[in-house]
């Protein structure tokens, strides 16, 4: 494959789209005769409905009707239990404040919020419980635990390992429930069609998982529901999974023979998935050269009481730390919330975010520099599994970031730098994520015009999977970008998982190559039949594709325009669909990780204890990178999410009422820009010929993993001052 | 949101009709708050008033050389005015504290000191709240009050006033103006916000019937030794968890008139008039300055999590003190920071 676009800084192919209106999300299909609904939600946390009287409100001219758990349709799956054990509209239970509980749909988004204010809700409270807290003695191992511990096993023995250590350190460090807030809010306009299908527009990171749910919640078949996320205004994990809209507006539309849409408010936003809450206890032993001995990381999460949520916490360490002892254990603790979802680098934030600030922990300890003690424990293999890594550029991650960020001239020393009423203090943490591939396919038709039109069903979630695609496609094909387009984010495209792990580079990448190969093998034997084309004797391995041209490599005057080779075959189009995945003894054979390290200057107020982050160098190494600008935002907007968790983010919850109540982006705070400053981002050469075909890992989340460790860290270099709980917010600095 | 009519006036007498008419109506002039506030169902009038074509929107001296500030001038207008800039630059820089950009440019004047306090139970109907619907309770004493008030609350609310404009008008002893049914009225700005009380409900004495043409500022404005510190969680678009604002008058080395007055921190801007007179005759020391921080929070009262800002106020109120003096501004940088530096 010749490679004129790939690796280039191309502006996104959707950008136009986007920035003219023209690319349509979710709530902005205004299909005919559309009726809207809005969800009217529990104040309560936990209990029954004992009565809901909507008679005002379906007296409201315009209302159409009010769906409660009264008068709704019966389905089986209500029936069911299964792992969606939350449906809204089931029974009587809340099982969480701002639980869905009716439906009001009227002619208008103004009537139909307007009537959901008269629904009348009487219930019977029963004792909740909110705080995290309070429920550590009632810990358990969860239920599926696929993510978490049980999936790498200790080795050695930490505890008597730390017992023995010459420098040891053992904190407790917490983190509190945060909500993805993506920019476009939940919606899905449910479109009838006058059959009994439908055709959903959702947001949604997966297409076809939304179109699974509705098959197995409603017992639609396959072709009588399609669901379509063209465009999908951020998630970072909150479009995983079905969320109440998509329920309701399809419920609603089935029984009204009408479309509907639902849209989430931005305080509803508030009432689904999140990352936990968690509290995690770190036990490091080394020698006295800062060689670890032990490491013993203890996780605790929120669930809910519908059903386990469980992300990975604790197994990063092991992957990444030479260390011979390591004990973890990853617990969960029911509280009256709804579940949590993965939220950007699930587990990953977490967990490394505790590793590395006990790593600094224990660097001031041993009395070593950090930056120099992750060199000393530095894992050439995944001691997890005992595997070599596909690639592992960590090291020249450290030095890169380390250069640029100018680490050489700290003075170890906390509260050493200081400007005005300035402390300034310099930071630094590891991330890491991993590299992984799910099985992908694609479709690529080229026409007669020498247009190639490329399809599947993954999604575009913001990251720029459009522009990527295009520029692979484009490249296998010798085509112009313009020539090309790519479709994505519809049901009824051959399928694509979610988007989320960072992982649709690395798997929907090779598909696409994979169908466009299967297409370039085709035209070229249609090239080698033109009559003076000079390719009759050639083999594949001797063209290239360049310029909309099949010719010889080694004398390009020879050869035929993809044009001429379609006219020639008298064809009017190509068409190829391939699956792509990775070899099974590859994945057994090789870890996959993509890593980085983090650089982080503070300055904090010395008598207020407020704290902003002056400056960001973020070293990622990630495989080939296929875009460096939509790469770069990748990163630039992970970092952004890690200056958030470290400073701003935390939904606070009112544990007496059970029930969030910073729903809103005036309570609820991410970084202004004005809180953004210099982020530097670099990417390190990384060749990896395991993982795929293309050499390409994901960069969607490794920019948040390990930021707020480096803030934090460099917050004690600023103020002496150790704050283990997240956000660290003036008063904790200060007091 | 609930149904409402809405009807359009142009004259300020025939505002004061419109609003004497029917008991559930609201004026409504930049929108900034009551909107947010109808869309929650906090706020529920019946018929909105639009009072943004009055003739209130000029920035004028007044006869005995101040200024007087329209009620409808947007606060992004007043906080770039040159006279207020040049004259009142503690104003100035306390409204370009507040908000965001759009938030100012649409936000009057009279809105800014009508706008509703930022508690989280307030803002939802799902929670009880003295203030929303009296009798009901105030979970924030108990629950999350980390924002919330550590001077001059009640055992029914411990809310603060959200605004950074309001603080330094308290500092610069303004008069609101104010038109009703009976006639015009001014109101000094101490007497214009009310502590809680058992009347949480009401924020302030604005009559009913009345509304607001203009607030006077009263020819010293103090421009030569002044300071808007604000000290909050992020650096822009939020509500201060601290803001002083001071204004000090100076013979030499020695302080001849203080004025002091603290956002976030109660019901109202907070001012100790006793407290700012140990200031005046005294020399511009930090000693001094610890000594007024002191006296000023004498009486204060926390919460399960704000006994922080009695503290952090202490410590605002010296550097706002010291910066006054100096009118230096490298220490607040970050507090006050509009636009991203280069490095």
């Amino acid at each position: 494959m010749t490679s004129s676009y790939i690796g280039q800084p191309l502006n996104r192919v959707d950008g136009r789209a986007k920035v003219t209106g023209e690319a349509k999300y979710a709530a902005e299909y205004n299909v005919h005769g559309l009726a809207h609904g809005f969800i009217v939600s529990s104040t309560i946390a936990r209990g029954r409905i004992v009565r809901i009287d909507s008679g005002r409100a379906a007296s409201v001219p315009g209302v159409l009707r009010v769906f409660t758990h009264e008068n709704r349709e019966h389905l089986p799956s209500y029936d069911r239990d299964d792992e969606h054990s939350f449906l809204p509209l089931r029974d009587a239970k809340i099982h969480f404040s701002g639980q869905p509980i009716a439906l009001v749909v009227a002619e208008t988004s103004e009537l139909a919020r307007y009537a959901a204010s008269l629904v009348q809700v009487e219930y019977s409270h029963e004792p909740h419980v909110m705080d995290l807290n309070t429920r550590r003695g009632e810990a358990y191992d969860p239920k599926e635990d696929e993510d978490s511990a049980s999936s790498t096993k200790d080795r050695g023995d930490a505890q008597s390992a730390f017992t023995h250590a010459a420098v040891r350190h053992e904190a407790e460090y917490t983190h509190p429930c945060e909500h993805h807030n993506p920019m476009e809010m939940h919606a899905t306009t449910a479109a009838w069609h006058g059959d009994g299908k439908i055709t959903a527009y959702e947001k949604t990171q997966g297409a076809p998982r939304s179109q699974k749910y509705l098959m197995k919640v409603f017992g639609f078949k396959k072709d009588e529901v399609r669901v379509i996320a063209s465009y999908v205004g951020g998630a970072f994990g909150s479009g995983l999974r079905a969320e109440h809209q998509l329920f309701l507006s399809v419920l609603a539309a089935r029984e009204l023979a009408r479309s509907v849409r639902v849209t989430l408010t931005r305080q509803q936003m508030f009432t689904i998935g999140y990352r936990p809450w968690s509290i995690q206890r770190l036990k490091l032993g080394a020698g006295a050269d800062g060689a670890l001995h032990a490491i013993g990381h203890d996780a605790l999460t929120n669930t809910s009481r519908l059903e386990d949520y469980t992300e990975n916490d604790v197994g990063w360490s092991a992957a990444l730390y030479n260390c011979p002892n390591i004990k973890r254990s990853y617990k969960v603790a029911q509280i009256d919330c709804y579940t949590p979802a993965d939220m950007r680098a699930p587990g990953g934030a977490t967990g490394m975010y505790a590793i590395e600030s006990a790593m600094d922990e224990l660097a001031y300890a041993a009395g070593i520099d950090p930056l120099e003690l992750r060199l000393k424990n530095y894992s050439e293999k995944d001691l997890n599994e005992d595997k070599p890594f596909s690639s592992k550029q960590l090291r020249e991650c450290f030095r890169q970031g380390a250069q640029r960020f100018g680490w050489a001239k700290r003075n170890p020393a906390p509260r050493s730098m200081r400007e005005g009423n300035e402390l300034i203090g310099w930071g630094m943490a590891t991330g890491i994520w991993e590299a992984m591939r799910l099985k992908a396919s694609a479709r690529a038709v080229l026409t007669y015009d020498g247009k190639l039109d490329v399809a599947s069903a993954t999604t575009d979630i913001g990251t720029g999977t459009y522009t990527i695609m295009t520029q692979i496609a484009a490249d296998t094909l010798g085509l112009r970008i313009a020539d090309v387009t790519f479709r994505l984010g519809d049901s009824t495209l051959p399928p694509a998982p979610i988007q989320g792990g960072s992982f649709t580079a690395a798997s929907v990448g090779p598909a696409v190559k994979a169908a466009c190969d299967a297409v370039r093998e085709k035209l070229f034997k249609l090239a080698r039949n033109v009559p003076d084309s000079g390719l009759a004797n050639a083999k594949i391995e001797d063209v290239a594709f360049v310029d909309g041209r099949i010719a010889l490599a080694r004398d390009p005057s020879l050869g035929v325009t993809i044009v001429g080779a379609m006219r020639y075959g008298n064809l009017k189009q190509i068409e190829e669909v391939a699956k792509a995945e990775l070899a099974e003894d590859l994945e057994k054979r090789y870890a996959m990780y993509v890593h980085s390290a983090i650089f982080a200057e503070v300055r904090v107020d010395a008598d207020f204890g407020s704290v902003r982050v002056a400056r960001v160098v973020n070293a990622v190494a990630a495989g080939r990178i296929l875009n460096p600008k939509t790469a770069r935002s990748q990163v630039l907007g992970g970092v952004v999410m890690g200056i958030g968790m470290a400073l701003h983010e935390e939904t606070l919850a009112d544990h007496d009422l059970g029930r969030f109540m910073t729903h809103n982006f005036a309570d609820y705070h991410i970084p202004v820009n004005a809180d953004v400053q210099d982020i530097d981002v670099i990417f390190v050469d990384e060749r990896d010929d395991i993982i795929n075909p293309l050499g390409v890992k994901g960069v969607g989340e490794i920019g948040i993993v390990g930021t707020a460790a480096a803030i934090a860290n460099a917050v004690f270099h600023a103020t002496g001052k150790r704050v283990r709980d997240l956000p660290i917010t003036l008063d904790k600095v200060f007091t | 949101m609930i149904n409402f009519s809405y009807v359009r006036t142009t004259d300020v007498s025939e505002a004061v009709r419109e609003i004497a008419l029917d008991p559930s109506a609201r004026f409504i002039a930049g929108g900034t708050n009551i909107i947010d506030l109808m869309k929650e169902n906090v706020a529920r009038p019946t018929r909105l008033i639009d009072i943004t074509r009055l003739p209130l929107n000029r920035i004028e001296d007044t006869p005995d050389g101040g200024l007087r500030l329209g009620a409808l001038c947007t606060n992004a207008d007043t906080a770039y005015d040159d006279q207020v800039q040049r004259r009142y630059p503690l104003l100035s820089k306390a409204i370009l504290a507040g908000a965001s950009a759009q938030l100012r440019n649409m936000a009057t004047n009279g809105g800014n000191l009508l706008q509703r306090t930022r508690c989280y139970y307030f803002y939802d109907t799902g929670t009880p709240c003295n203030k929303r619907e009296p009798g009901s309770g105030c979970p924030a004493i108990s629950g999350l009050n980390r924002l919330h008030a550590v001077l001059g609350a009640s055992e029914h609310c411990i809310a603060v006033h959200p605004s950074d404009m309001c603080v330094a008008l308290a500092a610069l002893q303004a008069i609101v103006r104010v038109q009703g049914p009976q006639g015009e009225r001014a109101i000094p700005y101490a007497e214009f916000q009310r502590l809680p009380g058992d009347t949480p409900q009401i924020d302030n004495n604005l009559g009913r019937e009345e509304i607001i043409t203009a607030i006077d500022l009263p020819a010293q404005g103090y421009p030569d030794h002044y300071a808007y510190l604000k000290v909050r969680d992020r650096t822009s678009y939020a509500f201060a968890l601290v803001s002083v604002a001071a204004a000090l008058e100076m013979d030499g080395d020695t302080i001849r008139d203080a004025r002091i007055a603290l956002g976030g921190v109660a019901h109202k801007p907070w001012r100790d008039n006793d407290a700012e007179a140990l200031l005046i005759g005294q020399a511009a020391t930090d000693q001094n300055f610890r000594c007024v921080a002191d006296a000023y929070m004498r009486g204060a009262r926390g919460y399960a999590h704000n006994t922080f800002k009695i503290e952090l106020a202490k410590l605002a109120i010296v550097r706002a003190l010291v910066q006054a003096v100096r009118m230096e501004r490298n220490g607040d940088k970050q507090l006050h920071r509009t636009t991203t530096e280069p490095r």
